[in-house]
């Protein structure tokens, strides 16, 4: 073996705990983006926005034929004229609170007679009808319908009889940037937007560490990396990986999906701006991201170890998905009520702590509570991954059969002896 | 002596322990004293006692079931003991000298899509050595080991002889001076365990401490200098071959042309016999303990007429066979009435 002999200048030192980590991060991580299946996950998140896309167009349609509403009228030809010509001087100064009308019927016809009868008897929008005279309208419909329509129309009625009000002062117009409620308000729209972010995205990854060490286990590798390095690295090692591989997978789409926001004209400035700042409030929102993953990422990495097949895990991927709908629902909802005890829990809560903090950051600007958090959350990283190390030891690294089987293998061994 | 607890070898020695680490001047590789694992509350090994000096081959023998990956994997710190004493290299520590030790466990395993010189470098990444000098080694001994035109092949590529040998190599990339092999001969065909254990004896020459589990004795009877005989989670053993081959007597086979004389009484009365056609006479009976002077000095002063005399060695399977077999037979009687059901 002249590889072993000429080589006595340069012998293999002991690792620590973190280079262990590195070397299976490392493998990990190179292993999953040159595999063909890591194209498929970056385009994992347009499925959902085309389908997204294609369910709002549809909707859209739906919706804009819906809400195109019109009032029949079926008055005699004169008022019903007067009335459709005062709608159409009225409708610039309504808006959008003016009524589309259209005549369906005249007066003296048996239909028009009975306005409940011609409005079941007539197709698309028509949701209301005008009958009576000009003095006196009749407005027939559902109880909604005529309680939205029964002011315009008799605006427009007296505009049809006596030329309605003849001045509309002119209304100067003020607007100013924002005051301090809606500050506040608009600053909770941003906290919960970065909340809902930091959740789809942890969503998203954290489940794919669930089948993490299946692979080991199936490859039959398990028993070769625990024999050299700490399990603690190789749960370190899996999360960092998973970790890189989900900020490759978050600037991919990132880039893709800012690029046409910002193609679209939107900005950041469609947002209020967080107590914190935009950059610290990223920069946190980063960190957040990868506490929150690391946090999750570390259990349910414990949670799939102990699983044997892709189907155990597939089966445990429900109740961890709905496990962490309820952390962000905690959180969202701890959150809504600032400086209360029960968001105080939800900062402290090492799983809701990444979203209640990141909540807070875009409410108030101190930044020492987000350091203390950060720490806090990666002492809780770590109690998770020993615990999660220790039980995979004790529970997996069983020799042999185990259980049952044991107990028939000493018994077939001591009868053959 | 059962432990509840791990021990320090201080605390160990300070315990009173009948099996404190002998000090025979001999650097040990590996010391175990009183290693107890229970699975489930079923005890897989039970006070295993373990002395393997640097430099020697090693063999931990015994039957399927018996314990012997499990003691391995304690020593490796795959596993932590319920109880007992264990050092390695010096540390009590196993992961603090894993880039001074190679293991081969019995299940093989790489990752399919690696290409075998990069599988045999990562091993030896995880245990310290720096992966471009492990890509380098890599090429070199798969070249040295007749696999050269299978560097670039990914494992899924190889056949299963091949990636077993090329998980050997990975195993030795790092020039550990312990190599720890469990059932290494299992699935390899005649021709690579004839080269195995040609492998295990040139590491041996170098220094290198070889240990090697296996349930067949053959393998053990060629290659090692000393083994440990596991039989239902306990070592009813431990030693150089030779003793283990001395625990069972060796044989007489005596062919005399008296059938009958004073010489008789020299032959244990339950000697196997045979009266053959020609006057002549056979017997097969185990070596009296006084040892074969006695008996020839009787056979000759009786005139028995010695026509052959041949004394047979015992060999190691026979040994084991008897010390496994009985060793078995106590841990059959120990154990609950529900597990033998």
């Amino acid at each position: 073996m002249n590889a072993q002999n000429n080589s006595a200048d340069h012998t293999s030192g002991r690792l620590s705990t973190w280079a262990a980590a590195m070397v299976i991060a490392r493998r990990d991580f190179t292993a999953i983006l040159f595999s063909r299946s890591f194209f498929f996950f970056l385009l994992g998140p347009l499925f959902p926005v085309i389908v997204g896309m294609a369910a709002g167009s549809v909707g859209h349609k739906f919706e804009s034929n819906i809400a195109q509403v019109r009032l029949g009228v079926a008055m005699n030809a004169g008022d019903a004229k007067a009335l459709l010509s005062a709608q159409d001087r009225l409708e610039p100064k309504l808006g959008a609170a003016a009524p589309d009308m259209v005549a369906v019927g005249r007066t003296g016809s048996a239909d028009a007679d009975n306005p409940a009868k011609l409005l079941n008897e007539q197709h698309g929008n028509v949701a209301a009808i005008v009958s009576g005279t000009l003095s006196h309208p009749v407005l027939t419909g559902t109880a909604d319908q005529i309680d939205a329509w029964q002011g315009p129309v008799s605006l427009i009625a007296a505009e049809a009889k006596n030329g309605g009000p003849k001045d509309f002062p002119s209304v100067t117009l003020s607007a100013i940037a924002t005051s301090n409620a809606s500050d506040r308000q608009d600053r909770a729209h941003t906290a919960q937007a970065g909340q809902m972010l930091l959740f789809l995205l942890t969503m998203m990854l954290a489940g794919m560490v669930l089948s993490n060490l299946v692979e080991e286990k199936a490859n039959k590798i398990i028993e070769v990396l625990a024999a050299a390095i700490p399990m603690e690295a190789v749960f370190y090692g899996k999360l960092f990986a998973m970790l890189a591989v989900s900020f490759v997978g978050i600037s991919v789409w990132g880039t893709l999906f800012g690029g046409l926001a910002i193609a679209g004209g939107h900005s950041l400035g469609d947002f209020a701006t967080p107590a914190i700042g935009w950059p610290s409030f990223i920069g946190l929102g980063i960190a957040y991201f990868a506490m929150a993953y690391l946090l999750l990422g570390s259990v349910f990495l414990t949670i799939g170890s102990m699983a044997t097949t892709v189907r155990e895990v597939q089966t445990l991927s429900m109740p961890v998905s709905m496990s962490q709908l309820m952390v962000f629902f905690f959180a969202t909802y701890a959150t809504a009520v600032p400086g209360s005890t029960l968001s105080t829990v939800a900062e402290v809560v090492p799983f809701s702590s990444p979203f209640a903090m990141l909540s807070r950051a875009a409410q108030d600007s101190s930044i020492t509570p987000h350091l203390l958090a950060i720490g806090w959350q990666m002492v809780w990283v770590a109690v998770f991954v020993h615990f999660g190390s220790g039980l995979f030891r004790s529970r997996v690294m069983k020799s042999g059969p185990q259980g049952r089987k044991m107990k028939k293998a000493k018994k077939g061994a001591l009868q053959a002896a | 002596m059962r432990h509840t607890m791990k021990m320090e070898l201080g605390e160990w020695q300070a315990a009173g322990n009948a099996h404190a680490p002998e000090h025979t001047g001999i650097p040990l590789a590996i010391e175990a004293r009183g290693l107890v694992k229970s699975f489930d509350g079923f005890t897989a090994v039970d006070g295993v006692d373990l002395s393997v000096p640097e430099g020697v081959i090693y063999g931990v023998l015994g039957p399927n079931g018996a314990g012997k990956t499990t003691t391995l994997r304690m020593l490796l710190g795959i596993i932590e003991p319920d109880a007992g004493y264990r050092r390695i290299l010096g540390s009590e520590h196993p992961h603090k000298v894993a880039h001074r030790i190679g293991y081969l466990p019995e299940e093989r395993g790489l990752y399919p899509a690696m290409k075998a010189y990069e599988a045999i470098a990562y091993v030896g990444a995880l245990r310290g050595l720096p992966l471009d000098l492990g890509r380098k080694r890599g090429r070199e001994l798969l070249e040295e080991h007749g696999l050269g035109y299978a560097a670039d092949r990914q494992i899924r590529q190889l056949s299963k002889g091949m990636a077993q040998q090329v998980q050997l190599l990975a195993t030795l990339v790092h020039e550990p001076r312990l190599v720890i092999f469990d059932e290494p001969f299992s699935g390899l065909d005649a021709l690579n365990q004839g080269k195995l254990e040609k492998m295990m004896r040139a590491l041996a020459e170098r220094g290198t401490t070889v240990i090697f589990s296996t349930h067949v004795i053959a393998h053990a009877e060629r290659l090692c200098d000393s083994v440990a005989i596991i039989a239902g989670g306990k070592v009813p053993f431990a030693g150089p071959v030779d003793v283990a081959r001395d625990r069972i007597r060796a044989q007489v086979r005596l062919e005399t042309r008296a059938r009958d004389g004073l010489w008789r009484g020299a032959i244990p009365a339950d000697a196997r016999h045979e009266r053959k056609a020609d006057g002549s006479a056979f017997w097969l009976f185990p070596l009296p303990e006084s040892g074969v002077e006695p008996l020839l000095r009787a056979l000759i002063e009786g005139e028995a007429g010695i026509l052959s005399l041949s004394i047979e060695r015992a060999g190691l399977h026979d040994a084991f066979v008897a010390i496994a077999g009985e060793a078995a037979a106590r841990a059959l009687e120990d154990t609950p009435e529900e597990i033998r059901r």
